[in-house]
């Protein structure tokens, strides 16, 4: 949003005008990535999205799109362990990268704690920002197994709910860091 | 929303970076972060030829002491800074700074570089840079030099860079000992942009006087704009009630923002007075905490 909005101050570059593709025929480089634990390997054009290589190349469609300039993170993965905005990246940049989809989180098994917390604690309405919170958490509670809500709230608005259910979204990641403390206490 | 086609290079080499620059030069883009390049693109708001991606050039992320500077390579994360031992004890304002520069997933991947080089007058780390005065060394094939943070900073998303030109690395001189510095800045959310910030450092000689003031301001112009007249009136006074609030009415005067949707002018201006009062409060109030 404010990336739009702040646009005018953008330089007059030697840029093409809109549609106007610069490169008429791009070549289509090989791309090789690790998803949730699976190799894949894809020839894409280098403008490729990665929200758009796991959405429409892999068919993980748990990855969402919003906004679509790194603002929402709705399609934020975690890319070699840390959160980053999938909108935000190319998928030949990432060539040897590991990434993580929210359909990576648990597999098949059971919920992964931090979804059984959101379930739990109904920390989510329509769904669309889900992915992206639950990737959030999983990186923050890795950072701070312990953290206060106020810290929770802080590492947050690293996503958008547009159905603003923050409190119990808060809730749930207070208790998510309960569930994996007790996890790894057990083993 | 989708990027128009480019021509995509993934150099391992700071040389092999500089020759594409020498090749393509006004049709290519750096890919540093790609937290601001990538969002304009997408919005075809710019549509680059050619992109030299730099992430794999290993040898550009450092960031190390030396002759009184932290030297800061050009694909040094945003998140490495953050979480830097080595900022948080020499670099007490941009470490000040830090948390407020977008929101984690783009500090993980957004470079510091990136961020001086997109030099947005709104951005938490230009500000930082002029306000402590920080050496800017531009590479290309032609050799190399060095500009200060005046120099680098043209206008609003405007550096001085010539299209063969890159930004190597930033050199930001280490916190003198008995100095004071504080980062503040407002928004209308606590995350993302701010709509007015202030960098302020300042220096204080063995009688308590102020020795050296440096206040650089978010949103108040076109650039990241020193506070000159302000750092003209703390220099050689000591600082007192009287002084802070002559200080906060001269940085309003001092200030020309712009409106725009998140806040009009007058509210820029007036804030910035606020913030540079209470970061002098601050300063006063902090001993040596804010060093
Ligand atoms: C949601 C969101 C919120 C944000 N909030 C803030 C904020 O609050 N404050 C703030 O300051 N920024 C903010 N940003 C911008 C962010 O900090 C960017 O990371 C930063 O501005 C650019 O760094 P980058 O490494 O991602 O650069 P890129 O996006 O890769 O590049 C930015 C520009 O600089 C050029 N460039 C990059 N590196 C070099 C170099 N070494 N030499 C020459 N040119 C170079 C590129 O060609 C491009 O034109 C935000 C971004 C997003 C998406
Ligand atoms: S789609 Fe909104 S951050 Fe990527
Ligand atoms: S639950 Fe609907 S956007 Fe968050």
């Amino acid at each position: 949003m404010t990336l739009i909005l702040r646009a005018r101050f953008f330089p007059p570059l030697r840029c093409g005008t809109d549609g106007e593709d610069p490169v008429m025929s791009p070549e289509k480089i090989t791309v090789r990535m690790t998803v949730n634990g699976k190799a894949y390997v894809r020839d894409v054009e280098p403008r490729y999205l990665l929200a758009d290589f796991l959405r429409h190349e892999l068919y993980l469609t748990g990855t969402h799109i919003g906004c679509e300039h790194g603002v929402c993170g709705a399609c934020t993965v975690l890319i070699n362990g840390k959160t980053g905005r999938s909108c935000l990246q190319f998928a030949v940049a990432l060539d040897g990268a590991e990434i993580t989809t929210v359909e990576g989180i648990a597999g098949d098994g059971p919920l992964h704690p931090v979804q059984e917390a959101f379930h739990q604690a109904h920390a989510l309405q329509c769904g669309y920002c889900t992915p992206g919170f639950l990737l959030t958490t999983i990186e923050f509670l890795g950072q701070n197994p312990d953290p206060d809500r106020d810290e929770i709230r802080q590492a947050l608005t690293n996503n958008m709910c547009r159905c603003t259910g923050y409190l119990n979204i808060i809730d749930a990641v207070e208790d998510a860091a309960g569930r994996l403390r007790a996890k790894g206490g057990e083993a | 929303m989708k990027p128009a086609a480019f021509k995509y290079f993934r150099p391992d080499t700071l040389e092999e970076v500089l020759s594409l620059l020498a090749e393509h030069g006004a049709e290519a883009r750096i890919l540093a972060g790609g937290q601001s390049l990538v969002p304009l693109m997408n919005m075809r708001i710019l549509s680059p030829a050619v992109l030299i991606d730099i992430n794999r050039c290993r040898d550009l992320a450092y960031l190390r002491e030396e002759g009184g500077m932290v030297a800061c390579g050009a694909l040094t994360r945003q998140g490495e800074a953050e979480t830097s031992a080595l900022v948080a004890d020499r670099l007490p304002l941009l470490a000040a700074a830090m948390p407020h520069v977008g929101v984690r997933a783009n500090r993980n991947f957004g470079t510091v570089c990136g961020s001086l080089a997109h030099a947005d007058p709104l951005g938490e780390l230009p500000s930082v840079a002029t306000a402590l005065e920080a050496r800017f060394v531009i590479a290309s094939a032609r050799g190399r030099r060095e500009v200060d943070a005046e120099e680098f900073f043209v206008s609003a998303l405007t550096n001085c860079l010539e299209p063969d030109e890159m930004l190597a690395e930033v050199r930001l001189p280490v916190a003198a000992a008995g100095g004071k510095s504080v980062f503040l800045e407002i928004a209308n959310r606590a995350h993302g942009f701010a709509v007015a910030g202030l960098a302020a450092l300042v220096e204080f000689d063995a009688g308590g006087r102020c020795s050296r003031a440096r206040l650089s301001a978010m949103g108040a112009g076109d650039t990241t704009a020193r506070l000159r007249t302000v750092e003209a009136l703390l220099e050689g006074g000591t600082l007192d009630d009287a002084v802070i609030r002559e200080a906060g009415a001269a940085a309003t005067k001092a200030a020309e923002p712009s409106d725009d949707v998140h806040a009009s002018a007058a509210y820029r201006a007036h804030v910035t007075g606020s913030l540079v009062r209470k970061a002098l409060r601050q300063m006063l109030g902090n001993g040596e905490q804010g060093r």
